[in-house]
């Protein structure tokens, strides 16, 4: 089985550097799309590779370099950003990547900032990943001192320069007009679409942001084409994915595996099943924003379209066990609260609708619960849905809360009656 | 007033970007590194330093969590308090620290030695519970551990 992206990541030890890392041809995609590719053949294979963003929402990643405008006006400047602002909870991919092979991001990254003919490109790194942040910066400057960043890369008239960016802490700048708001040095709203990023963006010039995971595979692509990318799959969608568990499983971790490997297989082949006294009753495939899946879904294929067809969605792939010995209420309370501490405050629904639910919430905690709190719930979770708010903030936190009410509402139901939390 | 280090530090900052105010974070991150906190003279002297207004630093500074807007302890504890940190029992672990320091979230110790703080999530989900001090990451945290823990920070 091919693991492309963490081949080269050897737990315990320091990651390779530009020399050895070149060694074993890390930047001879950045060769071959800089000296043999126009940018747009480079951003056709990638259409035809049928990437689509690792960050969480899915979208086509060569879709959305074509979606850049061309001939941008004002300073006549394009930027390419990476989305390094990992902060889902239960997401834990990203850091993997950043700390264990950055010079596969920095070469991904040169090769998509030559696709769209960016001169500038930017890593936002979460504020938390300190050392990723030394790591990176190392990096930087040895593809720097290489001459694949700076002028004329490789003698082919290309230049980019890249900066490292520590972001502040806040989860909204995951969101990709947030981050570059905060990237303006600017609390970090959500704008509003049209226009996107790829008209204007950063310092309203075309902009496109990607996920790290996203950008770790260009050069891979680049080097091997699309129909190589698209074999490792095991469904139609393609490439491996980097998934992750964590929970009260035997052996919790992160494991990169053909898109599409079955949900059992993930928990029970490398998970190694759950703890001894401990059974399943929930999972939330893809960060703390995505829909709960059940035991009944086992035989589910962890891609777009499996996950999809289970209620959920694929998000982040670092899935979060539930299992018999925690509280349900609980543990949906926990993300509702995150995500209210976290709403930005730009819309009302976001802002007065996720402490409201909060509260409802830690009502049935303490025992204050009633059967009619259940419909305001229902109601909250359809009114701070999807195109009601803002942003995607709100929809995703009521995704683990709706598919919560439906499958534990008899667990809701006993806090109601037993007038405490049964888990306490 | 600014030190010159500090102005130092925030003009190379502002060379990254095409204009001074996107450079607003970081300045607020470099007074922070030399004074431990970001007070209301030093928002006056960065919105100075940037042409920018009081009011507009002020909004920047409050919105990030990582800018603290208050004093705090010289070590700074982060504990994880997301879902996953959850599930494998972070509440014992901040009740041990809590119970220790006596001090909740938000709160320093009287000596200045410790602030506490939740934070989510560290990106260390497979080593659940985990913990920050300062720019230390610690996993896989047992209450029993903490005291060992916390005597490393003087």
């Amino acid at each position: 089985m091919e693991k492309p992206l963490t081949k080269y990541i050897l737990p315990d030890k320091d990651p390779l550097d530009f020399a050895a890392y070149s060694k074993e041809g890390g930047y001879a995609g950045v060769d071959k799309a800089l000296k043999q590719m126009a940018p747009d053949e480079v951003t056709n294979l990638v259409k035809d590779s049928t990437l689509q963003g690792r960050g969480g929402a899915g979208f086509p990643t060569g879709m959305k370099w074509s979606l850049t405008l061309k001939n941008p006006g004002g300073s006549g400047l394009k930027y390419l950003i990476t989305n390094a602002d990992e902060m889902e909870p239960g997401a834990f991919k990203d850091r993997y990547l950043l700390e264990g092979n950055p010079h596969q991001l920095i070469s991904g990254m040169i090769i998509a900032a030559y696709a769209i003919q960016a001169q500038k490109a930017y890593i936002f790194l979460r504020w938390a990943y300190k050392k990723a942040e030394v790591i990176l910066k190392k990096a930087i400057d040895e593809a720097y001192k290489a001459g694949y960043l700076g002028n004329n890369i490789l003698g082919t008239g290309y230049s980019l320069d890249m900066y490292l960016h520590s972001s502040a802490g806040r989860y909204i700048c995951g969101e990709e007009t947030a981050l570059i708001n905060s990237l303006e040095g600017k609390r970090g709203l959500p704008r509003s679409k049209p226009p996107f990023p790829g008209t204007s963006g950063l310092f309203g010039q075309p902009t496109v942001v990607n996920n790290v995971e996203t950008l770790s595979w260009i050069s891979h692509i680049v080097e091997n084409g699309a129909d190589w990318f698209k074999k490792l799959s095991l469904t139609g969608e393609g490439g491996t994915k980097i998934y992750g568990v964590s929970g009260r499983v035997k052996k919790p971790g992160l494991w990169e595996l053909p898109m599409g490997t079955p949900l059992r297989e993930v928990l029970m082949d490398y998970a190694g099943g759950m703890q001894d006294g401990y059974e399943l009753r929930g999972i939330i495939p893809g960060g703390g924003s995505t829909d709960f899946m059940t035991p009944d879904h086992l035989d589910v294929p962890l891609d777009f379209k499996g996950t999809v067809s289970a209620g959920s969605r694929l998000g982040t792939g670092t899935m979060i066990i539930l299992d018999d010995k925690t509280c349900p209420v609980a543990f949906i309370k926990n993300l509702i609260s995150f995500f209210s501490a976290e709403s930005c405050g730009w819309c009302t629904p976001c802002r007065e609708g996720l402490p409201w639910t909060d509260k409802i919430l830690q009502a049935f905690e303490e025992g204050r619960g009633k059967m009619e709190y259940l419909d305001t719930l229902s109601f909250h979770t359809r009114y701070m849905g999807p195109g009601n708010t803002f942003c995607a903030h709100a929809p995703g936190a009521m995704e683990p809360l709706q598919s919560g009410l439906k499958y534990f509402r008899d667990d809701f139901i006993r806090h109601i009656h037993e007038k405490s939390c049964p888990w306490r | 007033m600014l030190s010159p280090h500090e102005k130092e530090e925030i003009q190379k900052e502002i060379a990254l970007y095409p204009y001074a105010q996107a450079a607003c974070i970081d300045a607020l991150k470099v007074v922070q590194e030399h004074r431990g906190w970001i007070s209301d003279e030093a928002i006056r002297d960065v919105a100075e330093e940037l042409s920018m207004s009081v009011t507009e630093v002020d909004s920047i500074a409050t919105f990030y969590t990582r800018l603290y807007r208050k004093p705090v302890g010289r070590n700074v504890i982060l504990i994880c308090d997301s879902v996953s940190c959850m599930v494998m029992g972070y509440e014992t672990v901040y009740k041990r620290i809590s119970d220790i320091l006596s001090i909740r979230f938000g709160e320093t110790t009287p000596d200045g030695r410790f602030t506490l703080l939740p934070i989510s999530c560290l990106g260390d989900c497979d080593h659940a519970p985990s913990l920050m001090i300062n720019n230390d990451l610690y996993h896989d945290i047992a209450p029993e551990q903490v005291q060992t823990l916390l005597d490393r920070y003087k």
